[in-house]
Protein backbone atom coordinates (compact mmCIF):
# COMPACT_ATOMS: atom_id res chain seq x y z
CA UNK A 1 0.00 0.00 0.00
CA UNK A 2 1.52 3.38 -0.96
CA UNK A 3 2.40 5.75 1.83
CA UNK A 4 0.12 8.78 2.11
CA UNK A 5 2.72 11.44 2.68
CA UNK A 6 1.87 14.75 4.23
CA UNK A 7 3.64 17.82 2.85
CA UNK A 8 3.35 20.24 5.78
CA UNK A 9 6.66 19.41 7.43
CA UNK A 10 6.81 22.47 9.66
CA UNK A 11 3.38 21.76 11.11
CA UNK A 12 4.21 18.10 11.70
CA UNK A 13 7.55 18.96 13.29
CA UNK A 14 5.85 21.50 15.55
CA UNK A 15 3.25 18.98 16.70
CA UNK A 16 3.19 15.32 15.68
CA UNK A 17 0.52 14.48 18.21
CA UNK A 18 2.96 12.56 20.37
CA UNK A 19 3.80 10.17 17.54
CA UNK A 20 7.14 9.44 15.86
CA UNK A 21 7.74 11.17 12.53
CA UNK A 22 8.98 9.69 9.28
CA UNK A 23 10.62 12.63 7.50
CA UNK A 24 11.45 11.95 3.86
CA UNK A 25 13.74 14.23 1.85
CA UNK A 26 12.75 13.08 -1.59
CA UNK A 27 13.18 13.57 -5.31
CA UNK A 28 10.41 11.12 -6.18
CA UNK A 29 7.59 12.34 -8.45
CA UNK A 30 4.87 14.09 -6.43
CA UNK B 1 3.66 -0.09 9.82
CA UNK B 2 4.10 3.42 8.42
CA UNK B 3 0.55 4.58 9.02
CA UNK B 4 0.19 2.95 12.43
CA UNK B 5 3.53 3.95 13.88
CA UNK B 6 4.63 7.19 12.23
CA UNK B 7 3.36 10.49 10.88
CA UNK B 8 4.84 10.36 7.36
CA UNK B 9 5.84 13.72 5.89
CA UNK B 10 7.76 14.43 2.71
CA UNK B 11 9.86 17.42 1.65
CA UNK B 12 10.47 17.46 -2.09
CA UNK B 13 13.78 18.63 -3.51
CA UNK B 14 12.25 20.57 -6.41
CA UNK B 15 8.59 21.19 -5.62
CA UNK B 16 9.42 22.43 -2.12
CA UNK B 17 12.90 23.71 -2.87
CA UNK B 18 12.95 26.41 -0.22
CA UNK B 19 11.74 24.07 2.54
CA UNK B 20 14.11 21.39 1.30
CA UNK B 21 17.13 23.70 1.62
CA UNK B 22 16.11 24.97 5.05
CA UNK B 23 15.08 21.64 6.59
CA UNK B 24 17.80 19.77 4.76
CA UNK B 25 20.38 22.01 6.42
CA UNK B 26 18.71 21.63 9.83
CA UNK B 27 18.69 17.83 9.64
CA UNK B 28 21.85 17.30 7.60
CA UNK B 29 20.01 15.77 4.64
CA UNK B 30 22.44 16.07 1.74
CA UNK B 31 21.15 13.44 -0.62
CA UNK B 32 17.85 11.99 -1.77
CA UNK B 33 16.27 9.93 -0.59
CA UNK B 34 17.18 10.62 3.01
CA UNK B 35 14.57 9.34 5.44
CA UNK B 36 14.74 10.20 9.10
CA UNK B 37 12.86 8.62 11.96
CA UNK B 38 12.28 11.19 14.67
CA UNK B 39 10.96 10.51 18.14
CA UNK B 40 7.91 12.50 19.28
CA UNK B 41 10.18 15.26 20.63
CA UNK B 42 11.78 15.67 17.19
CA UNK B 43 15.11 13.96 17.95
CA UNK B 44 16.53 11.90 15.10
CA UNK B 45 16.80 8.24 16.11
CA UNK B 46 17.39 6.45 12.80
CA UNK B 47 18.37 7.39 9.25
CA UNK B 48 18.16 5.79 5.81
CA UNK B 49 20.26 7.33 3.04
CA UNK B 50 19.70 6.04 -0.49
CA UNK B 51 17.05 3.85 -2.08
CA UNK B 52 16.10 0.51 -0.55
CA UNK B 53 13.78 -2.21 -1.91
CA UNK B 54 10.45 -2.39 -0.09
CA UNK B 55 11.32 -5.27 2.21
CA UNK B 56 14.59 -3.69 3.32
CA UNK B 57 12.84 -0.36 3.75
CA UNK B 58 10.25 -1.94 6.06
CA UNK B 59 13.00 -3.63 8.02
CA UNK B 60 14.71 -0.26 8.51
CA UNK B 61 11.45 1.25 9.71
CA UNK B 62 11.30 -1.54 12.27
CA UNK B 63 14.83 -0.74 13.42
CA UNK B 64 13.89 2.93 13.70
CA UNK B 65 10.84 2.18 15.77
CA UNK B 66 12.86 -0.10 18.03
CA UNK B 67 15.48 2.62 18.48
CA UNK B 68 12.82 5.11 19.46
CA UNK B 69 11.68 2.73 22.21
CA UNK B 70 15.30 2.08 23.23
CA UNK B 71 16.18 5.76 23.48
CA UNK B 72 13.09 6.36 25.62
CA UNK B 73 14.20 3.62 28.01
CA UNK B 74 11.39 1.26 26.96
CA UNK B 75 13.71 -1.73 26.75
CA UNK B 76 11.03 -4.43 26.72
CA UNK B 77 9.30 -2.77 23.76
CA UNK B 78 12.65 -2.25 22.06
CA UNK B 79 13.60 -5.90 22.56
CA UNK B 80 10.23 -7.04 21.18
CA UNK B 81 10.53 -4.77 18.16
CA UNK B 82 14.11 -5.85 17.38
CA UNK B 83 13.02 -9.48 17.67
CA UNK B 84 10.20 -8.81 15.23
CA UNK B 85 12.65 -7.33 12.71
CA UNK B 86 14.98 -10.32 13.11
CA UNK B 87 12.17 -12.82 12.66
CA UNK B 88 10.46 -11.04 9.77
CA UNK B 89 13.62 -10.26 7.81
CA UNK B 90 15.92 -13.25 8.24
CA UNK B 91 19.27 -13.01 6.51
CA UNK B 92 18.98 -9.28 5.91
CA UNK B 93 21.33 -6.47 6.91
CA UNK B 94 18.65 -5.27 9.30
CA UNK B 95 18.34 -8.76 10.78
CA UNK B 96 21.97 -8.70 11.90
CA UNK B 97 21.62 -5.24 13.40
CA UNK B 98 18.38 -6.28 15.12
CA UNK B 99 20.04 -9.35 16.62
CA UNK B 100 22.75 -7.16 18.16
CA UNK B 101 20.39 -4.56 19.61
CA UNK B 102 17.87 -7.15 20.78
CA UNK B 103 20.61 -8.49 23.02
CA UNK B 104 21.58 -5.03 24.21
CA UNK B 105 17.94 -4.23 24.96
CA UNK B 106 17.60 -7.42 26.99
CA UNK B 107 20.76 -6.57 28.91
CA UNK B 108 19.54 -3.03 29.60
CA UNK B 109 16.17 -4.42 30.72
CA UNK B 110 17.52 -7.16 32.99
CA UNK B 111 21.03 -5.97 33.90
CA UNK B 112 22.02 -9.60 33.27
CA UNK B 113 25.33 -9.96 31.37
CA UNK B 114 24.25 -13.38 30.08
CA UNK B 115 22.06 -11.49 27.58
CA UNK B 116 25.24 -10.25 25.89
CA UNK B 117 27.00 -13.61 26.12
CA UNK B 118 23.97 -15.30 24.52
CA UNK B 119 23.93 -12.69 21.78
CA UNK B 120 27.61 -13.22 21.02
CA UNK B 121 26.95 -16.97 20.77
CA UNK B 122 23.98 -16.39 18.46
CA UNK B 123 26.30 -14.51 16.11
CA UNK B 124 28.44 -17.62 15.77
CA UNK B 125 25.41 -19.35 14.20
CA UNK B 126 23.90 -16.46 12.25
CA UNK B 127 25.27 -13.30 10.68
CA UNK B 128 28.81 -14.37 11.54
CA UNK B 129 30.29 -12.41 8.59
CA UNK B 130 28.72 -9.09 9.52
CA UNK B 131 30.18 -6.09 11.35
CA UNK B 132 27.60 -6.74 14.08
CA UNK B 133 29.19 -10.11 14.78
CA UNK B 134 32.54 -8.38 15.25
CA UNK B 135 30.98 -5.92 17.66
CA UNK B 136 29.34 -8.73 19.64
CA UNK B 137 32.52 -10.82 19.71
CA UNK B 138 33.81 -8.87 22.71
CA UNK B 139 31.01 -10.39 24.80
CA UNK B 140 32.09 -13.98 24.29
CA UNK B 141 32.90 -15.61 27.61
Amino acid sequence: MPIEWRHDADAVLADSGGRPVLLDFSAAPM
Amino acid sequence: MVKEDFVPVRVHVRDQAKDFRRLGKRFGAEWTPTILMLDPSGEERHRIEGFLPADDFLAQLGLGLARIHFSAGRFQEAEDQYRQVRERHPGSDAGAEAQYWEGVSRYKRTDDPSALVDTARAFQDEYSDTPWAKKASVWRS
